[in-house]
């Protein structure tokens, strides 16, 4: 790990600006305070809701990246742009109302503004971006930052509320009293703008500003004594280095940078938090580094500390805000009656107890038609676009049929039009979240929602993820990055495809239609209560789910539900299209290979082995034969050698598939499916399955000499016939599918997790293979239990 | 003693005390509740929890629980009411 910088020497008088040439600085520090020629890097922090995305993206434009860390599931983005002949990179950290890690998310907010990590250097300059129109609360970050020893700039936004608030705001004295450029900009509208990035170059040319007194005497002296305890203890730190996680996270180089300092200096904010932060991330990022003994003596700091009467966890925000409200005496000024406050007037209505609802329960309903059935259109086109140019291609390239078509077409074009699928639901349901994250209102579904959440053991932000779950779980799951809290948001990712999404329709249906359907017990009435069952299913089960989560697999400390409701505004059309691209192709990028991957390994399994024996004992070549048949049914003039051909060639497509490496899979397996009522058919139809659901549906086909494609009436009407008639196989003539059997199926289905697209995107979103192996594992026993229970129970109940 | 979960919308209050030593009682001052500013109940939500409440410029939602460790003077008299 690097050497940490020393920016504020513990010895410093309060009021003394840092001094780039101090003594103590080791001359690795000087060069790096001082501007470099090349790259500038600048940091942008600001409370959430602050415009801070509109900035970056005001300044950076399209040249911007994201990045991951590894045990983080925040993206950081990063982005360059120039000012004069200085290139400038900038990192945009995530929205936060204070610089108190308790997570690793947030901890790395922290290492990446002090330079901790091994490949990052610390920012040059930190830009403070604040909604102008609530100074005081958005200041409190600010007043944080002044303690990191880095130059600060703070950019005040919003300037237009104010304005209607009717407020004036004295930058130059504000700029005086916390000793920073202060920049009023518009980001929305791009103003100011150009005053701020050269008042970035300026600020690194002039350093640091002066650290702010903030904290009682008592407490520096304690950190003083931390301070010394862990330079006269660097020694523990090398020794623990060789083999700690904090090796393993810093990129592995243990102690080697270490070697020449005995003395070493953390920065003192870091210490701040490590004593203020009870339990926090700090608190484990030095306990990692030195051991109980560190955490023994920190203990002791603060019993000290609470004997004097000092109450560590209020102090902060006591001191911090006591020294903001003085400074900012005469800085803000009342010059006229504040406008009219639309939003407290739209909160009236919008948070009502009635109306409010109403409003909510229309809005979510538009959302969820749209993702549902709105998207649908688009979805076919896309479809049958992809399968049109996919087949003249394959026409073009490889007009012989054979493997390398086969792999073409039902590998990857079909793979790629499993990916590209799903683009229109997410982009739809990212414009939606934009629109009302942008104008202020997803705070206040989050608002409504929150009791019902919470009885789930998660929080209103979950609301709109589960909803849009029972259209697709993969838009859902990309939306649960709405949600702050990492516990939450990773149960509400490992809970979402437990709500029964569009693709467990058609299985539903055809199950239904041929089984339940025909039944007369309930009349008509029976159909749709069974539909719902499905859907109530996951609705009951994910609580329950979540609640187990939270107290094992995702245990740790409750966090505070506090939500900011920020003021309503008009919603800027370039933001919501930025997010709808931008959340599209991240998901193309990241999730797509692995979709496509695995539509080429089920077709792979699916194909092979490609010649076998027949059950007389003959040589066959399927793929050979089965071109021989489609290339005489080209030639064929009258309908009935058609469809005499035809009716052949579906059923050497289903010996084919039958005896190929999933079909034998299936065998393998049957002993497992038995007890679900299965035979190893189903089962196979269900490995088929992982890619995606609906596939279930051509599996069964293609398995029953149907074929793959059962859209029309026709088809899935022959299907249906295939289905009530077939029989076990060995000889006893009892029916395949009984309404038991029909039932258990159903419900593998509605608790499985046979969608390769929804385990992508958990992958992306928890930045882990950990997550979406273990959804695969924890559903796909919840689908056996449920499947085995629902049999079991049923046939009992049907007295065979 | 009043404790903020108790009022209802439309009444303020002055905040006396957050209660408590964890992360939670700091989050709550971190967002601006802190002693001696008023603190407006403007809503409850249509469950009853959680409320929306007005400190400083700031509109915030706090669930009642957390509501709980807030105590308040009653700014709107309701105390001197309920005691006559």
């Amino acid at each position: 790990m690097r050497a940490p910088q020393d920016f504020t020497s513990a010895d410093r008088k309060p009021g003394e600006k840092a001094s780039p040439l101090a003594q103590d600085a080791k001359p690795v520090e000087t060069a790096s305070v001082l501007p470099r020629a090349g790259v500038m890097r600048a940091a942008l922090v600001g409370n959430p809701n602050t415009g801070k995305t509109t900035l970056f993206n005001a300044l950076c434009g399209l040249r911007q990246r994201t990045g991951n860390y590894p045990g983080v599931t925040v993206e950081i983005k990063k982005g360059q742009f120039t000012v004069g002949n200085r290139q400038v990179e900038l990192v945009d950290l995530p929205g936060t109302y204070s610089l108190s890690p308790r997570s690793p998310d947030e901890m790395l907010a922290v290492e990446l503004v002090l330079g901790l990590r091994q490949d990052e250097p610390a920012p040059d300059v930190l830009v403070c971006i604040a909604d102008a129109s609530n100074l005081e609360r958005n200041l409190y970050l600010t007043a944080q930052l002044l303690e990191l020893g880095r130059p600060v700039v703070l950019a005040l936004n919003m300037m237009d509320l104010v304005a209607r608030q009717g407020r004036e705001i004295d930058t130059a004295l504000l700029q005086e009293r916390l000793g920073i450029p202060v920049v009023p900009i518009q980001a929305n509208k791009k103003l100011g703008l150009e005053r701020l990035k050269q008042t970035l170059l300026e600020s690194v040319q002039n350093g640091p500003p002066p650290r702010p007194t903030v904290f009682p005497e008592a407490f520096e002296t304690e950190v003083n004594n931390i301070a010394r305890w862990l330079s006269e203890h660097a020694g523990l730190r090398q020794a623990r280095e060789t083999d700690t996680e904090a090796t393993r996270a810093d990129g592995g180089r243990a102690g080697s940078q270490n070697s020449e300092t005995d003395a070493e200096v953390w920065p003192r904010f870091l210490l701040y938090r490590l004593l203020l932060d009870r339990s926090g991330s700090v608190e484990k990022y030095f306990g990692e580094r030195y051991g109980n003994e560190l955490l023994h003596q920190v203990e002791e700091a603060r019993s000290r500390l609470a004997e004097q009467g000092i109450n560590l966890a209020g102090l902060e925000p006591r001191v911090r805000y006591a020294w903001l409200r003085q400074q900012l005496r005469d800085c803000v000024r009342q010059v006229r009656p504040p406008a009219i406050s639309w939003t407290d007037r739209l909160d009236r209505l919008l948070t009502h107890k009635l109306w409010g609802s109403l409003i909510f329960l229309a809005l979510m309903l538009a959302v969820f038609w749209s993702i549902f059935s709105g998207a649908e259109p688009l979805m076919h086109l896309l479809e049958w676009s992809i399968s049109t140019i996919g087949e003249h291609l394959a026409d073009w390239l490889l007009p012989e049929p054979g493997m390398l078509r086969s792999l073409f077409l039902d590998g990857i074009v079909k793979g790629v039009g499993s990916v590209v699928v799903f683009l229109p639901q997410i982009m739809i349901l990212f414009g939606f979240i934009a629109v009302l994250e942008d104008c202020g209102y997803m705070a206040r579904a989050a608002f409504l929602m929150d009791k019902l959440m919470a009885k789930c053991g998660l929080s209103g932000k979950s609301f709109i993820p589960l909803l849009s779950s029972f259209a697709c779980a993969i838009p859902g799951i990309m939306a649960t990055r709405v949600i702050e809290d990492r516990r939450d948001r990773l149960a509400t990712i490992l809970i979402a495809p437990l709500m029964s999404c569009s693709a467990r329709l058609p299985v539903y249906n055809l199950m239904i239609a041929t089984f339940i359907a025909s039944s007369t017990a309930l009349g008509h009435w029976l159909p749709a209560l069974v539909l719902l069952s499905m859907y109530l299913i996951g609705i009951i089960l994910a609580p329950v789910v979540a609640w187990a989560l939270k107290r094992t697999v995702l245990r740790g400390e409750t966090p505070v539900f506090m939500l900011e409701l920020p003021p309503y505004k008009v919603p800027a059309l370039s933001l919501v299209i930025y997010r709808m691209v931008d959340r599209g192709w991240a998901f193309l990028r990241r999730a797509g290979t692995l979709i496509l991957a695995s539509m080429v390994i089920v077709w792979a399994l699916l194909y092979f082995p490609r010649a076998g024996t027949t059950a007389d004992g003959r040589e066959i070549d399927y793929e050979a034969e089965c071109s021989r048949l489609l290339r005489e049914m080209d030639r064929a003039e009258d309908e009935t050698t058609k469809a005499e051909l035809q009716s052949r060639w579906l059923e050497l497509q289903g010996q084919w598939r039958r005896q190929s490496w999933l079909g034998r899979a299936g065998r393998w397996l049957e002993p497992l499916v038995r007890p679900l009522g299965w035979d190893w058919r189903i089962g196979m139809a269900a490995l088929a399955s992982f890619p995606a659901r609906e596939v279930v549906v051509g599996t069964l086909g293609i398995i029953f000499d149907v074929g793959e494609q059962v859209e029309d009436e026709a088809e899935s009407r022959l299907l249906r016939e295939q289905l009530q008639q077939a029989e076990w196989e060995d000889g006893t003539g009892r029916r395949l599918f009984t309404v038991p059997v029909a039932l258990s199926l159903m419900v593998f289905f509605a608790l499985c997790s046979q969608c390769v697209s929804t385990l992508a995107v958990i992958r992306r979103e928890t930045n882990s293979w950990r997550w979406p192996i273990f959804t695969f594992v924890y559903m796909t026993g919840l689908a056996y239990l449920g499947a085995l229970l629902t049999y079991q129970v049923g046939r009992w109940f049907a007295g065979s | 003693m009043t404790r903020l979960h108790e009022l209802l919308p439309g009444q303020r209050g002055r905040i006396l005390m957050i209660e408590g030593s964890d992360h939670v009682a700091r989050r709550l001052q971190e967002m601006g509740l802190l002693e001696g500013d008023t603190i407006e109940v403007l809503a409850l939500a249509p469950l009853g929890d959680p409320m929306e409440v007005r400190v400083g410029d700031s509109r915030l939602s706090i669930r009642k629980r957390e509501a709980q460790r807030v105590i308040v003077s009653d700014l709107s008299g309701a105390d001197e009411r309920r005691s006559q």
